[in-house]
């Protein structure tokens, strides 16, 4: 495709179900989940790739959803905050936020979640230093931070070395 | 975001050919993570985005050739921070990348468009300067080599003519053995745009490289091969005037709300002392 258009058929796996859909191409990645998907979860805020609220997963690795338009995910896999839970229950890693009290507004939270299941998928014993880095592109206005590294090192305790 | 037409070519020369036709009106698209912002404010109004993703020359590779590491245009700061053949040969670089932005960042942003950006505090100039690195560039006329000391003009503004595009950037593997460290001040840690950014290194033949940048309109290389700031037990007070030399081009912004130009020129002077030791220090463990 090199000839020049304003909009784009795209084909993606959001949360394993195959979407096709007609974007336009200054929509970003987040305005589709949102508004076309309707996939609320992932959070708009600060729109500059400063607050990770919008973190999702795509093709296996993190990203500022607001910072991708729509159609560079065309033949992507998408994994949303609503792609994390197991068979309709929350996730081991979700319910240590509960359990851990990380959860205060909860606005940041999906991104954090989807964040923080990336870093344990990759790293499933992290360090506090390493929680801290893997989430530095999260920030949180509630200041739960403390709490969040627990939820995230409780979960790495649950998980067999 | 207003709108713009989209393109994503096959190929390298459909990529110059659109470059070539809508000059200024085109804006190369590759990680997206300064470009999609400056859509969405208005500061880049394009008529086009071409998204060099699907070009097949430009996929995300670091190979070696010749005596080169070649490190391609799709290549995110994630795969060039954790690559063992950069982290072996050019540390400072692995260093560098591994500090751009946040995971969510360096999984997007490319070495090449943070070099294309030309910001003055981009983090991996210090290095690629240090390291002597080439930036690799096809246009209309063919490929054109660019020494990087070469490439930056200001924030934004690079040597690249009408209908270039950057494919690669080449770091010759070292000769020499040489110690090398990145180092930056942040006003917090975590995800920041530097303060200041720095990178020093010593070699065996006592040459030493310093660059920095975030303190004047874009990164500057200074050498000196006088042997005497790689020299370990050379006293602070030969190396003083020579460090001067070597930041007397420095010219931080009074506008800038990051920090200060004193503060600037303060932390410029402890982290080159800093970095210094370290190099030197590296050098000897080998």
């Amino acid at each position: 495709m090199s000839e020049m258009i304003q909009t784009v058929l795209i084909e993606l796996t959001v949360n394993g179900r195959r979407r096709a859909l007609t974007v336009a191409a200054n929509h970003t990645l987040l305005d589709v989940l949102r508004d076309d998907l309707e996939l609320t979860g992932t959070k708009e805020c600060c729109l500059v790739g400063e607050c990770g609220a919008c973190t999702v997963s795509l093709d296996g690795r993190i990203v500022d959803s607001c910072l991708v338009l729509a159609v560079e995910a065309d033949r992507a896999q998408v994994t949303t905050v609503e792609g994390l839970a197991v068979d309709g229950h929350v996730s081991p890693l979700q319910q240590a936020f509960l359990d851990k009290g990380a959860v205060q507004c909860g606005f940041c939270i999906p991104g954090q979640l989807v964040a923080a299941h990336a870093l344990l998928a990759e790293n499933p014993h992290p360090t506090v230093p390493e929680i801290q880095e893997g989430l530095a592109g999260n920030l949180c206005r509630c200041a739960c931070y403390q709490q969040i590294t627990e939820a995230v090192l409780a979960t790495a305790e649950g998980t067999d070395r | 975001m207003h709108t713009f037409a989209y393109a994503r070519p096959a190929t390298l020369a459909e990529a110059v050919a659109l470059l070539e036709a809508h000059g200024p009106a085109a804006r190369l698209l590759a990680g997206g993570t300064d470009l999609v912002i400056r859509l969405r404010d208005g500061t880049a109004r394009p008529a086009v985005v071409i998204d060099v993703k699907q070009i097949a020359e430009l996929r995300p590779a670091i190979h070696e050739d010749g005596g080169r590491l070649v490190i391609s245009a799709g290549t995110v700061m994630t795969d060039v921070a954790s690559d063992e053949r950069v982290r072996r040969s050019f540390p400072a670089l692995a260093e560098a990348a591994a500090v751009v932005g946040s995971v969510q960042i360096r999984n997007r942003a490319t070495l090449v468009g943070n070099v294309c950006n030309a910001s003055p505090a981009a983090d991996t100039a210090p290095s690629l300067l240090v390291y002597d690195a080439t930036v690799v560039a096809e246009g209309p006329g063919g490929t054109r080599r660019i020494p990087v000391d070469d490439f930056f003009v200001r924030s934004g503004v690079t040597t690249l003519a009408r209908g270039e595009i950057v494919t690669a950037i080449e770091l010759p593997l070292p000769a020499r053995k040489m110690g090398a460290v990145h180092m930056r001040r942040t006003r917090r840690r975590g995800h920041d745009l530097a303060s200041v950014t720095l990178c020093c290194g010593v070699d065996d033949a006592e040459v030493t490289r310093l660059a920095y940048g975030s303190v004047g309109p874009r990164p500057v290389l200074m050498i000196d091969e006088s042997g005497v700031l790689a020299d370990p037990a050379a006293a602070d007070e030969a190396k003083a005037p020579i460090f001067e030399r070597m930041f007397a081009d420095a010219s931080p912004s009074p506008r800038s709300m990051r920090a200060s130009p004193e503060y600037r020129l303060a932390m410029l002077r402890v982290l080159g002392a800093r970095a210094l030791r370290t190099a030197i220090d590296r050098l000897a463990q080998g």
